[in-house]
């Protein structure tokens, strides 16, 4: 062009580059730039085809990763020559709204590489047996030809038994085919059935959520035998007990969207690039629009590159960090100045204004119990017991609607809500018209002391001396749960006596943030500006500071009172049940959105009621004889106000306390056969229960949990599929290995001494090896649990089947979808359930026939169940009465021949009795008609359920959320039972329903239903209790408000009546593990170093998923690897890369460290589920492979997790239970030889 | 003013997770084949750090881009073409494969097929060149997240670079990601340095390219690239490169990398330049004025005689309209937040950053007093974790100017926003601070925060009238040693036996999938299968068979 600037130059660099170029310049049909420096090309590119080609593709399918990540993120599966070749995520998600980031894409790296698995050498394309069993089966089959008799010649003969036991875990799994795969785990049930009982049978499956049919065809399969489904949230550490104490609600969070509208954020615990991949950049975005991020953590973590602040506290010490924040807080809204709204919101929707008793008992002046309605002589009252009273700012005791006891009373009806009516409930004694200046001076228990010399064994406890105002009624000292609480967090007012500190700064007594420092290492400063700006951005913004927590916080033994100071700091701030606000708990937590549909289907409530669901740690701390090596005395972790109810037990004695209490459930639950004890009864013409009952009484029947280790308490049959206990959710692995499966073991702890053993359980001097009989797998890749199993069944991946996706995360139901038909001989779940049932029923018509089943259940929450414990007092000696002093007890009856007609079709139940999810009975009659013509009816009229897609869709026909007719039928019931206005929530989808073809179509948002707390009305963002604070709807709890104060006995006895920083578990001391922070020679003549041992969420894998993808493993060190400090990596003398044991007394892993300087010294992570599969060295500690990261954890049981029958504290399946903790592990570490050994 | 319109990327490193999704579809889609095993057209990289492949920013060491000679005169950093002649056998300045990484795999299959033994079966890691075992002691993104950290971080050529000391101390710990593709320069030094004219920059949208009929593997375009971003198939004996996922750019659908970014940082979409104005540009003298050389470079979209030059161009009028709507402008020249990688390469990179905020060091005294801070809850730039000269040696040659400006926006944005969000109080004072008004700061939030993904990509398709263009024009065959015999450059009669990809990618895939089993005849390496054919042993025999 004639424009040309004058000074372009040709810009080479001289006369012979130039020719060169211009040579090429006439090779190719190209235009060199003027300058001959660029060559430009336009058409002729036959070399550029490879890769248009390559992008080629046939067709693209909709599908997800069924993983227990709770992305729930739809894919896009591209397929070419009918091959799967690579994924990208899917763009297409309903909008947020014009103002908001979108939720597209959804997906992380582990996601991208998913489509690996599905060609990879590590696919499982076949049925597998273990060569030993193979032999022994098919030599027993030529003198057995019946496949039970056969099971039976096999596992009844010891030296046999044994030798397929030992060889478990050690190679030699060969192929065999689907037929007899099934034939012996049919054969192996049938037979477990008959002789020992249908609840001898476990089924594992976690995380239905992330697809749900294939959960729930196991999951109906097993209920419908009458086998065991055991619990996973609270077993795999991540159901925060503090939910259930403090909301009556297992686990209900805002969905990731609604960070965006929050203000403050603060990331406590909870990584989310790495564990929330997908819903990171809400977090990100958040903040350009002022919102201030805060994270929380003993690392520098991949989210602490987008805070303003990083708190870098000891881990473990959150409590204390939370406690201090919420004195800044108590003071300075409370105190110096009231704020209002806050102080509103506390009267209204938490338990701050009831009153307590102050317990004289002991000559100790302690908080006591709830003041109710009983105690005020109002026995007229229904359920006086359990409506906890308050005071009126006048001075008059008040029972205010919304407390449980209006819950369940007739006469109450439209009276269940938060309405104060005429009430102005007085915060605090203080507050009082009348109010006299009486105060009491009460002991407080504190954790967080140093042992005096010479009483290390006792640990550092002490009691504070702190005054709350009183009055006196009903013949009671009386103060509130706010007095309480201004004491606990030390927040002093005049004129009231006892220990204050006299500012922030002041260390010398528990709550401040001057105290907190010395636990924490967080400077006093920070914690004051946090707690600050945390509340000052709540009043400013209506209560939009959110605290989004997650395993880090939550994985300790401890955890329940961490989270509750967390709680609290939310409650005190209004934060609850506002969008943008209040906690945001991430971790295993799931949402199966189209929640009844699910539960009808997966319990088999359609045909029997009820299922056999269990707490998943109890189950594993017996079954894997974990117990035998505990031996940890209760009192060890009472307050030292207790008055003694947990004397002379061990937490193991507490669990069987609790299961013959009826507070949790426990399968096998008898040491008898349940088929068989109903027998005897109809034999004698006797009622079945009463049978059980008076059995119990003169002691011919017994608790199997108090003799785990008595053959006929064995579980006998494990089938597992969706998860890999034995490479990543198994605490105490080897253990497992060791008693449940008979197998070579790295166990390095000696059982417990006599004299520290469990005083209500039978001790056996030789421990059982090898308990299980049939372990089997379904898994679409070896894991350590297809390694270790005895028959591992072929599963299809999950771009290779129909299913439901939903999660918490996001407010849309998702589908999964073939992209190929299931390769090799692999099968769906569902498949291989349905034909699995086929031949259970096949061998069941000669050796079962049709059964009844005494079914014990324990006291259930959202029932009236939670009245069974008068105030919580824990009496004893209490006559055996099903339902309130023990468990309940059905007989149900099992059609075992008829097993797949069960499973496959719609049975009678659901419309005969409803569906009941939290209270409301869901009636589907118009539903069921309509499936008949979606799904097709069987031979005797019944819905059809044979194929996964229709399994799905009766799910979305029977759920609130994907059927708007039964929501607002739903919020109608609640209409009545509340008297207030919530019908409307729903309305507007009331003819809405959303079909698979919908969610194959696309991502489709769920509709408001009561079966959840929050509301999607008119297009809004999910967050938890919206309905409760919006609509007056009471929490689930005692009081019907969101609870401080926890006045069960036990909650007493440990102490933990009200939020309190307890310190982590001194392992040392509990179990002479060795001492945090020392160094010691080994024998090797290489330095250790004692560290607290961490195992976060890792980056590049979800669990052992992923974990052995060779993306993953490429774009990360390629195996198991341990981060450390500089300081412990140069104290052991260790270097980047370098080979590494680590050892305590559970067991030992090998692994390679990782040196960075983002490391705290003193502790370490090996990131989560690491499994034994990939570059795993024989370990020199133990000559053995290596193990996995929970080789080096124990279950350790938490008494306050086992109550039940109380309120809020009440068993639900995966709401409340023991829960598998692991952080309080402290490991020894050393360089080993680099010479490593893998065979 | 020669108008040409160019494809280009900017990356918001201030939302960047690191999470490397972007890597891992783009090799699923792209590279997972023989010979490039150890290829990632993007990667991420934690910074501090030391790059893939190893310490790529030492051009002291790789002599890559270009530098200016005693005439002020643009010549490639390691030498002319004469220079480079003079070694076509043996290129010194050539990464080795350690200096990216050995890939491996592992005999998975022995998970399945270990017969009876003591122990529990195990996977072991196999060099995916020698088949050998190996330990493993470097991989794709081996200091991901401050690994290793006392062992690599001192490499970082950066760090060398900075006057302020940068140590690996916890207490002043801070980290970032890098994503990074090829940069589809303006003024490409991979292309300069080709001597059989097997690369080009695509006419119409800039994308650079490596042809794979011509290329003759001398690799001279690996060593011509400061950014290491043309790599080597070891297999084809070829160069390949980040195409910009051209076969998606053309129907309109953003890079794989882009569209499936789940920190939603990525932007694509067209500017329009001055082609006559690059070479000037690139030769400014002082480094520090090469950012504001290239934004010179960069047409407004919306002057008239700019369009007008564009038409008389060729550029067709929804290309022109695309320009105008680009979010690239947008943060490039509008609002002056994104940074190009290097400028001192003098290539005029077109992947820009937005450089990332990052904590307070100080928590003690930190109480937030930037002068634009209005709540006072969010701390100046100059307590920011991130040393300001670590960006500047990224982003603008060392000069803390422009990155400090960048950043200052960032906050601003924050601070202005929050009086937004918390009360609808709009305080300007902020936005004037960093020279800019409140509704432009509010648009430049939506972009940023809001991020639609029709705001995030503004891709014009191809034009149907050009599709003849745009295929396969020459016969697939007319390679050296086939049919045909013809596409030899000066000095392809002698390069060599590879053949093209594209035959390859016809004749090559059965032998190719199955040939990388360390331990297992028969079973298929997927990290090496391309998506085509059906090896052995890949997929379940058809019925019948």
């Amino acid at each position: 062009m004639s424009d040309r600037p004058n000074h372009t130059q040709p810009a080479t660099d001289g006369p012979l580059a130039d020719s060169l170029l211009a040579m090429g310049k006439f090779l190719r049909r190209g235009e060199t730039s003027e300058d001959l420096r660029a060559m430009f090309l336009s058409g002729g590119r036959t070399g550029d085809v490879f890769y248009r080609d390559r992008w080629s593709h046939d067709k693209v399918v909709r599908s997800t990763h069924g993983v227990n990540c709770t992305g729930s993120c739809s894919w896009k599966v591209y397929v070419k020559d009918g091959i799967i070749t690579w994924e990208t995520q899917q763009t297409d998600y309903p909008s947020v709204g014009p103002d908001s980031p979108e939720y597209e894409p959804r997906g992380c790296p582990r996601g991208a590489a998913f489509s690996w698995y599905t060609y990879s050498p590590t696919r499982v394309r076949f049925p597998y047996i273990r060569d030993v069993l193979a032999d022994l089966y098919r030599t027993a089959k030529k003198e057995h030809p019946d496949p039970v008799d056969a099971w039976a010649s096999i596992v009844e003969d010891p030296s046999k038994a044994k030798r397929y036991k030992k060889a478990r875990g050690k190679g030699g799994l060969i192929r065999t085919t689907w037929d007899e795969a099934l034939e012996i785990s049919t054969a192996a049930q049938v037979y477990s059935v008959k002789k020992y009982g249908p609840d001898r049978i476990a089924g594992f499956s976690p995380i239905p959520a992330m697809s749900m049919v294939s959960h729930g065809a196991g999951s109906r399969y097993m209920n419908l035998i009458g086998g065991t489904m055991l619990s996973f949230y609270d077993w795999y550490a991540d159901l925060p007990v503090a939910s259930p104490q403090v909301f009556g609600d297992q686990t209900d969070v805002p969905e990731s969207a609604d960070w965006w509208n929050s203000q403050y954020l603060i990331m406590w615990g909870s990584n989310v690039p790495v564990t929330r991949t997908p819903d990171t950049h809400f977090m990100a975005e958040a903040r350009y629009k002022g919102t201030k991020v805060v994270t929380v953590s003993p690392d520098y973590t991949d989210n602490t590159k987008f805070a303003d602040e990083w708190v870098a506290l000891q881990p473990g010490t959150d409590a204390a960090l939370g406690l201090s924040m919420g004195h800044v807080i108590l003071k300075e809204h409370y105190v110096d100045k009231r704020t209002k709204p806050f102080e509103d919101y506390m009267r209204s929707y938490t338990d701050s204004p009831f009153l307590v008793e102050i317990d004289t008992a002991t000559g100790t002046l302690v908080p006591g119990k709830f003041l109710t309605a009983e105690d005020l002589g109002l026995s007229a009252e229904d359920n006086a017991d359990f409506k906890p009273a308050l005071l009126d700012i006048s001075g008059t005791a008040r029972v205010p609607r919304g407390t449980l006891g209006h819950r369940y009373s007739e006469k109450d009806k439209g009276q269940w809500n938060l309405d104060l009516g005429d009430i102005t409930p007085a915060l605090s004694v203080m507050d009082l018209e009348n109010w006299d200046g009486a105060a009491a001076e009460i002991s407080l228990p504190r954790f967080d002391l140093t042992p005096e010399p010479g009483q290390e064994h006792a640990g550092g406890s002490g009691v504070v001396q702190r005054g709350v105002p009183v009055v006196q009624l009903a013949g009671k000292t009386l103060t509130t749960v706010f007095d309480l609480m201004l004491a606990q967090y030390g927040v002093g007012r005049e004129p009231l006596p006892g220990q204050w500190p006299a500012d922030f700064m002041d260390a010398s007594t528990p709550g401040t943030p001057g105290w907190q420092e010395e636990h924490t290492g967080v400077p006093p400063e920070q914690a004051i500006r946090i707690a600050r700006e945390f509340a000052d951005t709540a009043e400013k913004s209506g209560g939009r500071s959110m605290i989004l927590m997650g395993a880090g916080t939550n994985h300790w033994f401890h955890s329940d009172t961490i989270y509750r100071t967390f709680l609290a700091l939310t409650m005190m701030t209004g934060c609850q049940g506002v969008n943008g606000g209040g906690w945001a708990h991430y971790v295993g937590q799931e949402k199966v959105r189209p929640l009844t549909g699910y539960q009808q289907y997966a319990s088999a409530g359609d045909w029997n009621r009820p299922p056999r669901h269990t707490i998943g740690t109890a189950f594993w701390y017996l079954s894997t004889d974990q117990w035998r090596y505990d031996g940890l005395p209760a009192n060890q972790l009472a307050s030292p106000l207790a008055k003694g109810q947990f004397d002379g037990r061990t937490t193991a004695d507490c669990l069987v306390d609790s299961i013959k209490r009826g507070w949790m459930p426990d399968y096998p639950t008898f040491n008898r056969n349940p088929l068989d004890l109903v027998d005897e009864a109809e034999a004698t013409g006797k009622d079945p229960v009463q049978h059980v009952v008076d059995s119990l009484k003169d002691k011919t029947l017994a608790y199997a949990c108090e003799d785990p280790d008595s053959p006929e308490n064995f579980p006998r049959v494990a089938l597992i599929w969706r998860a890999n206990i034995l490479g990543s959710s198994g605490k105490g692995n080897e253990y497992f290995l060791k008693h449940l499966l008979g197998t070579d073991a790295s166990v390095r702890a000696p059982e417990a001494a006599e004299g520290h053993r469990p005083v209500d359980m039978v001790w056996h001097d030789e421990a059982p090896e090898g308990k299980l009989d049939l372990l089997a797998t379904a898994d679409f890749r070896m894991t350590s649990t297809t390694l270790f199993s005895d028959l591992v069944f072929p599963a299809a991946t999950w771009y290779e089947k129909y299913d439901l996706s939903s999660t918490d995360m996001h407010p849309f139901i998702n589908s999964f979808n073939p992209a190929i038909a299931p390769p090799w001989q692999t099968k769906t779940d569902f498949e291989l359930f349905g034909q699995m049932a086929k031949r259970f029923g096949q061998y069941a018509a000669k050796h079962l026939g049709k059964r009844k089943d005494m079914v014990a259940t324990p006291l259930q929450h959202d029932t009236p169940d939670a009245m069974a414990t008068v105030k919580g007092q824990v009496a004893s000696g209490a006559p055996l009465v099903p339902g309130l002093t023990m468990a309940k007890l059905k007989v149900v009856e099992r059609d075992y021949p008829n097993l797949y007609a069960q499973w496959s079709t719609l049975g009678p139940l659901t419309e005969k009795l409803g569906m009941v999810t939290k209270g409301i009975n869901y009636q589907v009659a118009p539903e069921i008609e309509t499936l008949k013509h979606v799904n097709g009816v069987s031979s005797t009229g019944a819905v059809l359920l044979d194929t996964d897609k229709k399994a799905c869709e009766m799910i979305l026909a029977f759920s609130g959320t994907s059927n708007g007719r039964l929501a607002t039928a739903g919020f109608r019931q609640l209409e009545e039972h509340t008297g207030q206005k919530m019908a409307f929530l729903s309305e507007e989808h009331e003819g809405s329903r959303i079909s698979f073809h919908d969610v194959q179509v696309q991502p489709r948002s769920v509709i408001t239903s009561p079966e959840w707390s929050g509301s999607e009305h008119g297009g809004r963002r999910y967050t938890a209790f919206a309905i409760n604070v919006e609509h007056l709807k009471p929490f689930h709890t005692l009081t019907g408000r969101m609870h401080f104060y926890l006045d069960h006995d036990w909650m007493l006895e440990l102490g933990e009546n009200l939020p309190i920083y307890r310190p982590p578990l001194d392992m040392h001391r509990l179990f002479n593990d060795a001492k945090l922070g020392t160094t010691s020679m080994h024998e090797s003549g290489n330095a250790e170093v004692a560290v607290r041992y961490l195992t976060p969420h890792s980056k590049w894998s979800i669990h052992s998923e992923y974990q052995d993808n060779l993306f993953m493993l490429s774009l990360s060190r390629g195996g198991p690897t341990i981060w450390m400090s500089p300081q412990d990596a140069e104290k052991i003398g260790v270097r980047d890369n370098e080979w590494i044991e680590s050892y305590n007394r559970n067991g030992v892993v090998v692994a390679r460290a990782i040196v960075s300087h983002r490391m705290p010294e003193g502790t370490v992570y090996m990131y989560h589920a690491k499994d034994r599969t990939v570059d795993v060295p024989l370990a020199e500690t133990s000559g053995k492979r290596g193990g996995i990261h929970n080789s080096l954890t124990r279950i350790l049981m938490k008494p306050s997790h086992l109550i039940g029958g109380y309120g809020q504290l009440a068993w639900a399946f995966n709401y409340l239970g023991p829960t598998g903790n692991q952080r309080d592990e402290v490991t020894t570490i050393r360089r080993r030889n680099q010479e490593v050994q893998y065979r | 003013m020669k108008v040409m319109a160019q494809m280009s990327m900017v990356m918001n490193l201030d939302k960047c997770i690191g999470c490397h999704t972007c890597s891992v579809t783009c090799k699923q889609a792209w590279t997972n084949r023989t010979g490039v095993e150890y290829v990632w057209f993007n990667n991420v990289e934690t910074r501090p750090g030391v790059g893939y492949p190893r310490t790529y920013e030492d051009q002291e060491k790789w002599r890559g881009g270009w530098t200016l000679n005693k005439r002020g005169r643009l010549k490639l950093r390691d030498g002319g073409r004469f220079k480079k002649l003079s070694r076509i056998f043996s290129n010194p300045k050539l990464p080795e494969i350690h200096d990216y990484y050995e890939p491996w795999t592992y005999d998975y299959d022995m998970l399945l097929n270990s017969p009876s033994g003591e122990h529990t079966p195990v996977a072991t890691p196999k060099s995916l060149l020698t088949g050998k075992d190996m330990k493993i002691g470097w991989s794709a993104n081996w200091d991901d997240n401050l690994g290793g950290s006392l062992e690599t971080m001192d490499q970082d050529p950066l760090l060398a670079k900075m006057s302020e000391e940068v140590k690996a101390e916890y207490e002043k710990a801070f980290m970032f990601y890098l994503p990074r593709i090829c940069e589809h320069c303006l003024n490409p030094s991979c292309v300069a340095s080709c001597p059989s004219g097997a690369m080009y920059k695509r006419a119409e949208d800039g994308i650079v390219l490596v042809d794979q009929d011509a290329c003759r593997g001398w690799r001279m375009c690996v060593s011509g690239c400061p950014y290491k971003k043309v790599y080597f198939n070891h297999r084809t004996g070829k160069a390949e490169k980040c195409t910009f996922c051209y076969p998606r750019i053309e129907v309109g659908l953003p890079t794989v990398c882009a569209e499936t970014c789940v920190g939603r940082l990525r932007y694509l979409g067209l500017v329009l330049y001055d082609a006559d104005a690059v070479a000037a540009a690139a030769s400014v003298e002082d480094e520090h004025d090469l950012l504001d050389a290239q934004r010179g470079v960069l047409l407004d979209p919306h002057d008239p005689a700019v369009i007008e030059a564009a038409r008389a161009g060729g550029i067709p009028e929804d290309w022109i309209e695309s320009a105008q709507a680009s979010p690239i402008w947008k943060l490039i020249r509008d609002y002056e937040i994104a940074l190009p990688l290097h400028p001192e390469y003098r290539t005029m990179p077109m992947v820009w950053y937005i450089p990332p905020l990052s904590p307070v060091v100080d928590v003690v005294t930190n109480t937030g007093n930037d002068g634009e801070d209005a709540d006072n809850l969010f701390a100046a730039i100059d307590k920011l974790r991130i040393p300001i000269g670590y960006l500047a040696e990224l982003f603008s040659a060392g000069d803390p100017a422009p990155v400090d400006l960048s950043l200052r926006k960032l906050a601003a944005m924050r601070s202005y926003m929050r009086g937004v969000s918390m009360s609808d109080h709009r305080d300007e004072s902020i936005t004037e601070a960093v020279g800019m008004s409140g509704p432009q700061m509010e648009e430049m939030y939506r972009l940023l925060a809001i991020a639609k993904y029709e705001e995030r990509y503004v891709i014009p398709p191809a034009h149907a009238e050009q599709a003849h263009d745009l295929e396969e024009m020459g016969c697939s065959l007319d390679f050296e040693g086939g049919p045909g015999m013809g596409g030899a450059g000066p000095f392809g009669s002698s390069s060599g036996e590879s053949v093209p990809v594209a035959v390859e990618n016809f004749h090559s895939l059965k032998n190719r999938q199955t040939s990388d089993r360390p331990s297992s005849p028969g079973r298929v390496n997927l990290l090496n299968w391309d998506g085509n054919g059906t090896p052995e042993g890949l997929f379940p025999p058809e019925d019948g068979k």
